[in-house]
Formats: structure tokens, C-alpha cells, sequence
């Protein structure tokens, strides 16, 4: 069974929501993500993001394009980003995801890409820049070893259902319009945005972009199966240079807002 | 065939925010693109506003150096703003007046597509912002004061290469914030579809007008049709009404900047590979790791990583073929022309001259090059200036 699944299931049998956090894959370098994502699923982190840098992150705001530069300045590859995720595997079994632009996957190759996941434990892929108009890409490939996650917009409206019907692990709902690092408060009918993928679907939904202080969090919770954040960990790994012990403590601060 | 795409080229990569808003303008196009009203407006802004039709010019000066085939050069430069870009603009602003848009965002490398944008937003009554690279800002101050002199807000852009494709990075980002009351104008044949269609059919009355004006003054076709490409919007505009003629050569020029074998350069069918960049898959200078590397050019306006999708799908079908130009050569040709024909071409243009300079001598005496002259070169002055000292 795929550890998203599990995990959400785990949580769910016991009313629980997850926690998930992002962070940019070799920022400030690969060795210390290893330890890294291993100090947030210790701290409570329920699923685990891992940005693939790109030169180009269209979705993401200057938090997340800064460290994404960094990364690149230090050479992070895709084969290095595997290699750390083999070393988390070892360590830990927290559900791993890549968020990973498209150009990233066609450069390496989508079928070599895919199964570098699956040989290396990666659980899902979320690629901001291809939309269910162009997932056939590389949906053909994939079975339940690795999920496409679903991404839906406040501005999907009509396509809602769509989008959900083979949603797989969790569904991943943008809570603005806008870019990652938010700034600009929540999209208006979140509630009722919120409702309407929730009625459409049985596969856990989770809330993301712009979730920056944990006094948001309770607010959100009954609203979703869980809530993501990402801007907000990129910058407290940044701001402590790395120190696991911060970002221990940091996760653990919103983490009990979850109980 | 997905309809989105061009062969396998095209389509829409981009953030599910913005798909709603893809369809809706793709809906919008459709029903306006053959709308006998909206046609009779377009083309009244064109012939009152923009000064079209935009004369095929027989360069006798540069006929007469080169010794070969005819040459014919499609004015552009002669259009309001001094370029091709305004033809687009026009289109949809039109378009995004129909859909009661009041916001237009625009991304600009060069500052031609900045300002023709800023230009048809104040003409329309639209609230402007144009997004421009922090390098592009330093390159081309003297477009940057006319977009601000028009109303615009320019926007400096300071991720990544600080040029076009940060700038095209940028707009988007700000479209899908903004994406409730605001249109994109998207300045070349790239992008998400609709927009690589688009910008070609509200350019293709280059191709259009200068195939008529051959047929009037030759009495027959010409041997090539010839423009630069950087995202290849002049050239898609030039070449659309010839792709049908098979015995017409279509070349496509892009930006060799310091020298292919330099890696500065913005060749992007020559070197480049097939990828994904600003919603569009087609050909792009990446590196091993799909990360986008930066496009050089003495033109800022060849300065971009990729090419539009139909071009990629002309050169992958051998409908169209591509070849390069460096700097020196841009450079040797626009002081061709000036002296030949007294006419300053835009640095990117002279692109296109220099591949005529090349072809021309060894062509014969009844055989026909037509030209577009996609843009006049005051803007590049400055810069013509810093490459005779040396400078760049």
C-alpha cells in the first residue's frame, strides 16, 4: 500500500489531520536534507514535500524561488536528489513527495524518472505545471507505487469534479489565487471552495499556500484532512541555516495545534 | 491531434489557477477570431492607427551591392511604436475590451512589446503594468521612460537571468494572482495555448499584405520569405500565408550572439532541446538537468531560451528551416543597410538582413528575397554605440 494512503488512514482511524511540509531538496545541501526530513516526520510532520529545483518555478513565490537558486548554486542534479532520498529511506518511512516541474522529468527521462521513485521509496508527484490537460504525459506510466497528486484551485470551479475523479493519496487545494508564500490572505468562498472538492470526493484533501502561523491552523482544520505548509519551513530552515534542532522545534509548535 | 498543440509542440503547461482562465479567453478567441464586427474594428486600428498596409520596399541600394537576387523588405518599422508588436497588441486589446477586461499585464525583453502595449492601453482607457527584467531595464532605459510616459507601470523583474524570461516567469505569476479582472498579453508565438495561435493570426497580415504586394509588383511568388526569430512572432506573421506555397523557401533567423561554439548565444532550434518552459513544450537551451540556461544576443529582443511552437513544428516537418546569425554579422549588416538604403534596421531585423547578405550573391538576378523588416533601429542606438567601442 502506498505510505500516503496508509498514513492518511492511520490519522483517520485515530480523527486526526495531517501535517505536511515542504522544503526545497539541497537548500542549504543535500546531506542536511537527509537529516532534515528526518528531524520533521520526528517532529510531527504526517507527509513530507521535497522541492526539486528548477531554474523556472513558475508557482512559486520569492521564499521558494530563492531557495530553489541556492540549491542550484551548490549543483544539486536529480540523481542527487535521488541518491538523498534513499538515504531518508533508510532512516525513516514518512511519506515522501516530490514537488518537481515538468521540464525536470522530461529532461531525465519520465519513464527513468518513475522508476527511480519507485526504487528509491518516493510516494507521490505533484508538477505544478502539468494540469489535467496535459497529465497523460506521464499518467500512462504510473501505477499505485507512485500517486499523481491532484492540485484544485479556487478558480476551478466547473472542473472540480474532473479533476477529483481519480484523485489518488490526497488532493492538494490551493487556498488563494496566487503563487506559494501566500501574503495575500485566503481566496474569499475558501469554506465553500473547500465543501465542494470535499463533496466530490473520498480521497483525504489537504489545504495549502499561504498557511503561515500556527494560530491558522485551527481554524482550518475542521474544513480538511489536512494542511500544508511550505514557504513558511523553506524560510525557518534558511533563517537557522539548516539546524535540524530549529526546525524540530518549529514543527513541533504547530503540530500541537493538530491534537 | 490534441487541439491545443502544433505536432507534438504547444499545449498548456501551466498552473491549474490559470486553466479556467485559459479556457475562457481560448472560448473568447473562438467566437470573436471570425466575428465580422470585431475583424472591421481590428482592421480599422491597423489602417487608421497602426499606418497599414506597411509598404513592400524594393531595396534597390542593397539589390545592387549583393549583386544577386532581388531583395524586398516588408516595412514593419514603419508601423506606430517602430515594430511589428503593435499589429498583436491591437488584436487583443480589442479581444480583452470584448471580454471586459479593464487590466492588461505584459512581459517585454527588448521594451517593443512594453510599449506597445502601454500604447494600445492608453488608446483603450486600460490600467497597464509591464514586467521587465532588472537587465533589460539597465539595456533599454530610453523604452522604459516611453512605457511610463504612456501610463504604464513597469515593474522591475530581479529573479533569475533578470531578462525576458524572468520577466515571462513574472507576468504569469502576477496572472495568477490576478487572474479575476486581468488580461496577459502575451508579446510572441509562445506561451500556453491559445496565445501561439493567436499572436500568429493577429500577425499573419504581414504575410498577407507582402504576399499580395509580390504577386502585384513581380507577378509572382518569391524564391524565400526571410525574418529573425527569437520567441517568432514577426516570422510566424510573415510566413503563415506562404506555408502553403511549397516552392517558397521560409528562413527563420535566430540570435548566434558571440558565436554558437561560445555557448553565448540564443539559438534555440539549432542547440536547444525539446522541453517544457512558460506553458509551451517545444525546443529550449537547457541543461542535462532541464534547468533553463540563459540566451545570449547583442538583440534583446532574440534574448529568449525557447521559440514559438509552430516554428518548432515547421522545422521538425522541414516546412521552414532555421539558421543563425552572430553579433558581428547583425552588427556588418546593419551598417549594410543604413548606408545602402538609408534605412536603420532593429538589431534583430538585421538578423534577417545579414542571412540575405549571405544568400543573395549567390542567387540569380530574377530571383526574389523578400524581407521582413520587422523593427527600426532607434531603439538600438545605444547599443550599436557601446559595440563599436568595444564594449560588448
Amino acid at each position: 500500500m502506498n505510505r500516503i494512503d496508509k498514513t492518511f488512514q492511520a490519522l483517520q482511524a485515530e480523527g486526526k489531520k495531517a501535517l505536511i511540509t515542504y522544503m526545497v531538496a539541497g537548500d542549504p545541501s543535500l546531506e542536511e536534507t537527509v537529516d532534515l526530513v528526518v528531524a520533521k516526520a520526528e517532529a510531527g510532520a504526517d507527509v513530507v514535500e521535497l522541492g526539486i529545483p528548477f531554474s523556472d518555478p513558475l508557482a512559486d513565490g520569492a521564499v521558494i524561488q530563492a531557495a530553489a537558486q541556492r540549491s542550484l548554486d551548490r549543483g544539486t542534479t536529480t540523481d542527487g536528489v535521488f541518491k538523498a532520498v534513499r538515504k531518508i529511506r533508510a532512516l525513516s518511512q514518512v511519506p515522501l513527495v516530490f514537488l518537481v516541474y515538468f521540464n525536470t522529468i522530461l529532461a531525465y527521462g519520465p519513464e527513468v524518472f518513475l522508476n527511480q521513485c519507485k526504487e528509491a521509496g518516493v510516494d507521490g508527484l505533484i508538477i505544478p505545471d502539468l494540469p489535467f490537460e496535459e497529465k497523460e504525459e506521464i499518467s500512462h506510466l504510473m501505477d499505485d507505487s507512485v500517486y499523481l497528486i491532484t492540485l484544485v484551485a479556487p478558480t476551478s470551479e466547473q472542473r472540480i469534479q474532473e479533476l477529483v475523479r481519480e484523485a489518488k493519496g490526497f488532493v492538494y487545494c490551493i487556498s488563494t489565487l496566487g503563487i506559494t508564500g501566500g501574503g495575500t490572505g485566503f481566496f474569499s468562498g475558501l469554506e465553500e471552495f473547500l465543501a465542494r472538492v470535499k463533496s466530490e470526493t473520498y480521497t483525504p484533501i489537504a489545504l495549502g499556500f499561504g498557511i503561515t502561523k500556527r494560530e491558522q491552523v485551527k481554524p482550518l482544520l475542521p474544513m480538511v484532512d489536512g494542511l500544508i505548509m511550505g514557504s513558511k519551513i523553506v524560510d525557518v530552515i534558511h533563517q537557522s541555516q539548516g539546524d535540524p534542532v530549529e526546525l524540530d522545534v518549529f514543527v513541533r509548535s504547530i503540530k500541537m495545534e493538530f491534537e | 491531434m490534441n487541439k491545443t498543440k502544433f505536432g507534438q509542440f504547444g499545449g498548456q503547461y501551466v498552473p491549474e489557477t490559470i486553466m479556467n482562465a485559459l479556457h475562457e479567453l481560448e472560448a473568447a478567441y473562438r467566437d470573436y477570431q471570425h466575428d465580422p464586427e470585431f475583424l472591421k474594428e481590428y482592421r480599422y486600428y491597423l489602417k487608421q492607427y497602426v499606418g497599414r498596409p506597411s509598404p513592400l520596399y524594393f531595396a534597390e541600394g542593397l539589390t545592387k551591392r549583393l549583386g544577386g537576387a532581388k531583395i524586398y523588405l516588408k516595412r514593419e518599422d514603419l508601423n506606430h511604436t517602430g515594430a511589428h508588436k503593435i499589429n498583436n497588441v491591437m488584436g487583443q486589446l480589442l479581444l480583452a475590451k470584448r471580454m471586459g477586461k479593464t487590466k492588461v499585464i505584459a512581459e517585454t525583453g527588448a521594451g517593443q512589446h512594453g510599449v506597445a502595449t502601454a500604447t494600445g492601453a492608453a488608446l483603450f482607457g486600460m490600467e497597464c503594468t509591464v514586467y521587465m527584467g532588472e537587465e533589460d531595464i539597465e539595456r533599454q532605459a530610453l523604452n522604459v521612460f516611453r512605457m511610463e510616459l504612456l501610463g504604464a507601470t513597469v515593474v522591475k523583474v530581479t529573479s533569475g537571468t533578470k531578462t525576458l524570461k524572468d520577466a515571462t516567469n513574472e507576468a504569469i505569476r502576477s496572472w495568477i494572482h490576478r487572474v479575476e479582472d486581468t488580461f496577459y498579453v502575451i508579446g510572441s508565438v509562445v506561451g500556453p495555448a491559445p496565445y501561439p495561435e493567436m499572436v500568429r493570426d493577429f500577425q499573419k497580415v504581414i504575410g498577407e499584405e507582402a504576399r499580395a504586394q509580390i504577386l502585384e509588383s513581380e507577378g509572382c511568388l518569391p524564391d524565400a520569405v526571410i525574418a529573425c526569430v527569437g520567441g517568432g512572432s514577426n516570422a510566424m506573421g510573415i510566413f503563415h500565408a506562404f506555408i502553403g506555397d511549397e516552392e517558397v523557401d521560409l528562413i527563420g533567423v535566430e540570435g548566434a550572439g558571440k558565436g554558437i561554439e561560445t555557448g553565448l548565444h540564443a539559438a534555440a532550434i539549432a542547440e536547444g532541446k525539446v522541453g517544457v518552459l512558460h506553458g509551451m513544450k517545444t525546443f529550449l537551451l537547457q541543461d542535462q538537468q532541464g534547468n533553463i540556461t540563459p540566451a545570449y544576443s547583442v538583440s534583446a529582443g532574440l534574448d529568449y531560451p525557447g521559440i514559438g511552437p509552430e516554428h518548432a513544428a515547421l522545422y521538425e516537418r522541414q516546412r521552414a528551416s532555421y539558421v543563425s546569425v552572430t553579433d558581428d554579422e547583425a552588427i556588418e549588416a546593419l551598417n549594410a543597410l543604413c548606408l545602402s538604403d538609408g534605412i536603420l534596421p532593429a538589431l534583430e531585423s538585421a538578423h534577417a538582413i545579414a542571412t540575405v547578405m549571405k544568400l543573395a550573391p549567390t542567387m540569380r538576378a530574377d530571383q526574389i528575397l523578400v524581407v521582413n523588416l520587422s523593427g527600426r533601429g532607434d531603439k538600438d542606438v545605444h547599443t550599436i554605440a557601446a559595440y563599436q567601442k568595444g564594449e560588448l
